[in-house]
């Protein structure tokens, strides 16, 4: 045979906006994790593989999960899946010390171990440092999770960094142009801005602690940067860029009370347990 | 970053190399080739091997403007710092990523600008048996298999550089010595105007004809044991074990076949053993059982029953084996392997008529294609997918309008079984290759083939077929350079100065560029190209072989123009074309007895087209 004049590669993943639900391949149906058990785990992405996809983290955990012998309860039918569950998908290039899977277990084994048998295998920089075991019909991690935090690196000083947290956090409505799936539209993000600090600073750049809403739908760290250099006041008109991202924390809320996710739905006397 | 990925040690002790295949990540990762060799040089205690892929056009520019050289994936060091630039030649598209890489190491492009400080390039792969078009940018290069000879380049580099890397001359003279190394600087070419007169060693102690290199057992080699597992999404993300090498089914366009050479199985414990260390080392939940025609190695059905039963204790695993025959035999292990998802099957009868397959020997009866097609679509298949080829000696339109014919009747024998039967014909422009039977043949030109094509199209009209077709243009330059001589290196140089990188995606690639060149080089593309070679030419290829006697190529040739058709040697006796008596090699097949459900040539009578196997490949879909 003659070389194909076309070769394709996959495309390189694009970035689903955070707080939206990406389609992990190989996962099932989001929240379908079987009958059996469910364990929690938190894991960091950190160093170069942050500019791995959503959808290739989720492959390097099914590796890992064959590697690492773990007993993981797969979908029934033509074309068996392993039962796992992503969270809120990390853009490409953003770090995170708060990822989170749920994966369906044939029979129990001790959280601990899990997180020791993946340690153990995961890509360098793929870390998991804690998991806990689910109570039975607990949510799924993309609809329970409210709000994410953020710690951002910005190319401004920090008097323009304080001069546009201020002006946005004064704000009634912060309108910012946003593409979904292809549609451009105006939204009103101020209700998504639940905490908005400036908490470092050096020359020529700030650092940023944000906790922003996921619901209706997340705001990206990117568009909370060009609301602070949209929004009317001493940096209008300034150019917010992005430095390094860092997701530091998941929250979910249950009966009003803001819980980290392994706090949220512990298997009743099921301690969370800890790598040390 | 990847599973599997060295730890590189580099150190005065060591000869470092950087292996280069000069394609895309996503498409280079996966080569079994650069894998093995990354394996061995990083085993030896003389040498370390880094590995590099070509960046996209976008990134390269970004590194010019940064002034960022190129680099090793592994440990990001500047590839101008290794001993040894060491590029996988796969197709002839991709050598203007050659010269693209080579400039952004700052490596001179040319082996006569190249001093003492400057790393040896060298090349291999298929493309290397005919070297010629690359001749002036690479230092030497490794004709057939790596695995030993890394080894010995290995030892003379050493020495080299334990001398005090001195003359380059010296080291490519000491390595022009080793058995299977070309090194082109110590011929001279000589012309009588546009022909070729003779390629001759001006040492006396270099050989006036490279022998390719070949492994006699490819047990020695149980490599990669640890293959690489990337991160990101790359073609054939699966675990890849090669059950043997080399091909004697003598398809006459197939240079694959032709210079691998005898066959030589991995033995069937072997296989279990890197599957199943494989799949646990790696996480992969898929394996390719790989060679050129996995149907014909002798313990097939014993491992691939004992993946998918689990005995092996693999888990739940699926198999894919990318080149079967297709005959009752092989469609019942590809619906042992496909339990689940029966998405696409892969044929490959490669020409449309009995007459035209006799030609190029893959001896097919359309009654056998019928019966494979009905029992895939009967097991579930939906989508069949048919490979042909078209601009193939002595094709006529009845031959090509065969295509469209075969294709229909395909669709017509799934419409039997469901309404949603469909079929997608791939039809590949015929491009001769070095040191097969057809490198005398005249390949058609772009007209010709865009005007068969459109018969083919034209005739699948309203058929539940769909064509895909390769573009006749790129076909005319890779055919530019398949059976190109020394001269054609200029022209790889002036296309890639004219912004020709990564020819081989139809996005950056473009005729003109190659045609200006050509004419710049006051060189007439359809010499090259579209022009009959006479039997008694020199050939550019001719001072490198393949093992192959020229005049059973010849012989073949001949046979192909008188539609007669050769069986497998390896279960009738020896046509001596030259490889096993000339190397004192001989196949290395684990069952004396051709395999269960026929196969080409073997028992079966040629002549009246009877049950011939065909080729088919499991493609699976979806997802992943």
């Amino acid at each position: 045979m003659s070389a194909p004049a076309v070769s394709s590669a996959s495309d390189p993943a694009t970035v689903p906006a955070t707080g939206e639900v990406a389609e992990v391949a190989g996962a099932g149906d989001p929240g379908d994790l079987g009958e059996g058990r469910v364990v929690r785990i938190r894991f960091a992405k950190r160093g170069r593989v942050r500019f791995i996809s959503h959808r290739d983290v989720a492959r390097a955990f099914e590796r890992a999960l064959r590697v690492a012998g773990l007993p993981v309860a797969v979908t029934r039918g033509f074309t068996p899946h392993p039962r796992i569950g992503f969270g809120l998908a990390l853009a490409v290039g953003h770090e995170s010390d708060a990822e989170y899977l749920d994966v369906g277990l044939d029979h129990a084994v001790e959280p601990s171990s899990v997180v020791e048998g993946l340690a153990a295998v995961l890509p360098d920089g793929l870390t998991p440092d804690a998991a806990v075991e689910l109570a039975p019909g607990a949510p799924a991690l993309q609809e329970a999770v409210t709000s994410v935090e953020y710690l951002m690196v910005t190319g401004v000083a920090a008097e323009v960094a304080a001069d546009g947290v201020a002006a946005l956090l004064a704000a009634g409505e912060v309108e910012v142009a946003r593409s979904r799936k292809g549609r451009r539209s105006v939204e009103d993000v101020r209700p998504l801005v639940r905490h908005l600090s400036v908490v470092g600073h050096g020359e020529g750049w700030s650092e940023l602690h944000a906790e922003v809403a996921t619901r209706p739908r997340g705001l990206r760290p990117s568009e909370l940067l060009e609301a602070l250099g949209s929004v009317p006041g001493p940096a209008a008109g300034i150019e917010f860029c992005e430095g390094r991202v860092l997701r530091t924390r998941q929250w979910m809320e249950r009966g009003g009370a803001r819980l980290e996710p392994l706090e949220a739905d512990p298997r009743p006397r099921a301690p969370e347990v800890r790598a040390s | 970053m990847e599973g599997g990925r060295r730890r590189p040690v580099h150190g005065p002790g060591r000869v470092s190399w950087l292996l280069v295949y000069p394609d895309t990540y996503e498409i280079g990762l996966p080569n079994q080739g650069l894998q093995i060799l990354y394996e061995i040089l990083n085993e030896r205690a003389d040498s370390v091997a880094e590995r590099a892929y070509a960046p996209w056009t976008d990134l390269a520019a970004e590194m010019r403007a940064a002034g960022v050289p190129f680099f090793s994936v592994d440990d990001h060091r500047a590839a101008r710092d290794f001993d040894l630039l060491a590029f996988n030649l796969s197709t002839e598209l991709v050598y203007t990523n050659v010269l693209e890489c080579l400039d952004l190491a700052g490596v001179p492009l040319r082996s006569t600008d190249r001093g003492p400080d400057d790393p040896l390039v060298v090349a291999g792969g298929h493309g290397a048996f005919n070297p010629e078009p690359m001749a002036c940018f690479v230092d030497a290069f490794v004709i057939g298999d790596g695995e030993e000879a890394a080894g010995e380049v290995t030892e003379v580099v050493a020495s080299w550089k334990a001398a005090g890397r001195r003359s380059r001359d010296d080291v490519l003279h000491d390595l022009a010595l080793l058995p299977g190394v070309y090194v082109p600087s110590m011929y001279d070419v000589f012309y009588d105007g546009p022909a070729l007169r003779e390629v001759r060693p001006h040492h006396p102690d270099v050989p006036a004809v490279v022998d390719k290199r070949t492994i006699a057992d490819l047990a020695a080699w149980p490599h990669p044991s640890t293959p690489l597992v990337p991160l990101i999404d790359v073609v054939h993300d699966r675990l890849n074990v090669e059950v043997f090498r080399g091909c004697t089914r003598g398809c006459r366009f197939c240079q694959a076949g032709m210079v691998t050479r005898p066959v030589r199985e991995r033995p069937e414990e072997q296989v279990r053993t890197m599957v199943a260390g494989g799949l646990r080392r790696t996480g992969h939940d898929e394996v390719a059982l790989t060679s050129l025609s996995t149907a014909d190695f002798s313990g097939i059905d014993d491992v691939v029953a004992g993946i998918v039963d689990g005995s092996m204790g693999c888990g739940n695993v699926s198999v894919s084996l990318p080149s079967l025959r297709v005959d009752a035999f092989t469609v019942g292990i590809a619906s042992d392997l496909q339990k689940g998802r029966r998405t696409g099957l892969t044929f490959a009868p490669e020409a449309g008529t009995w007459r035209m397959r006799q030609v190029i020997n893959k001896m097919i009866s359309e009654e056998d294609l019928y019966r494979a097609v009905d029992a895939a679509y009967s097991q579930g298949w939906r989508r069949i997918k048919l490979y042909f080829l078209t601009g193939l000696p002595t094709e006529t339109d009845t031959d090509t309008l065969g295509v469209a014919e075969l294709a229909r009747d395909v669709v017509a024998v799934g419409r039997r079984h469901t309404s949603r039967a469909t079929c997608t014909v791939s039809l590949g422009g015929f491009v001769p290759k070095a040191h097969t039977p057809f490198q005398w043949f005249g390949q058609n030109g772009v007209g010709e083939l865009r005007r068969k094509i459109g018969l083919v199209r034209d005739a699948l009209h309203r058929s539940g077929a769909q064509l895909r077709w390769h573009d006749p243009e790129a076909t005319f330059a890779e055919g530019i350079v398949s059976r190109g001589d020394r001269r054609i290196g200029p022209v790889i140089e002036a296309v890639w100065r004219a912004g020709g990188r990564f020819q081989e995606w139809s996005e950056h690639f473009s005729l003109a560029r190659w045609l200006d060149a050509m004419a710049a080089e006051g060189l007439d593309p359809d010499w090259y190209v579209t022009r009959h070679r006479a039997d008694d030419e020199v050939l550019p290829w001719d001072h490198v072989s393949a093992g192959l006697h020229k005049d059973f190529l010849r012989q073949d040739w001949h046979d192909a123009l008188a539609e007669h058709g050769l069986p497998d040697c390896r279960w009738t006796p020896c046509y001596d074309c030259g490889v096993c008596t000339g190397y004192a090699l001989e196949h290395v097949v684990g069952s004396s007895v051709p395999p269960a459900g026929g196969s080409q040539g073997t028992g079966q009578d040629p002549s009246r087209g009877a049950v011939v196997p065909v080729e088919l490949a499991t493609v699976r879909g979806g997802a992943g």
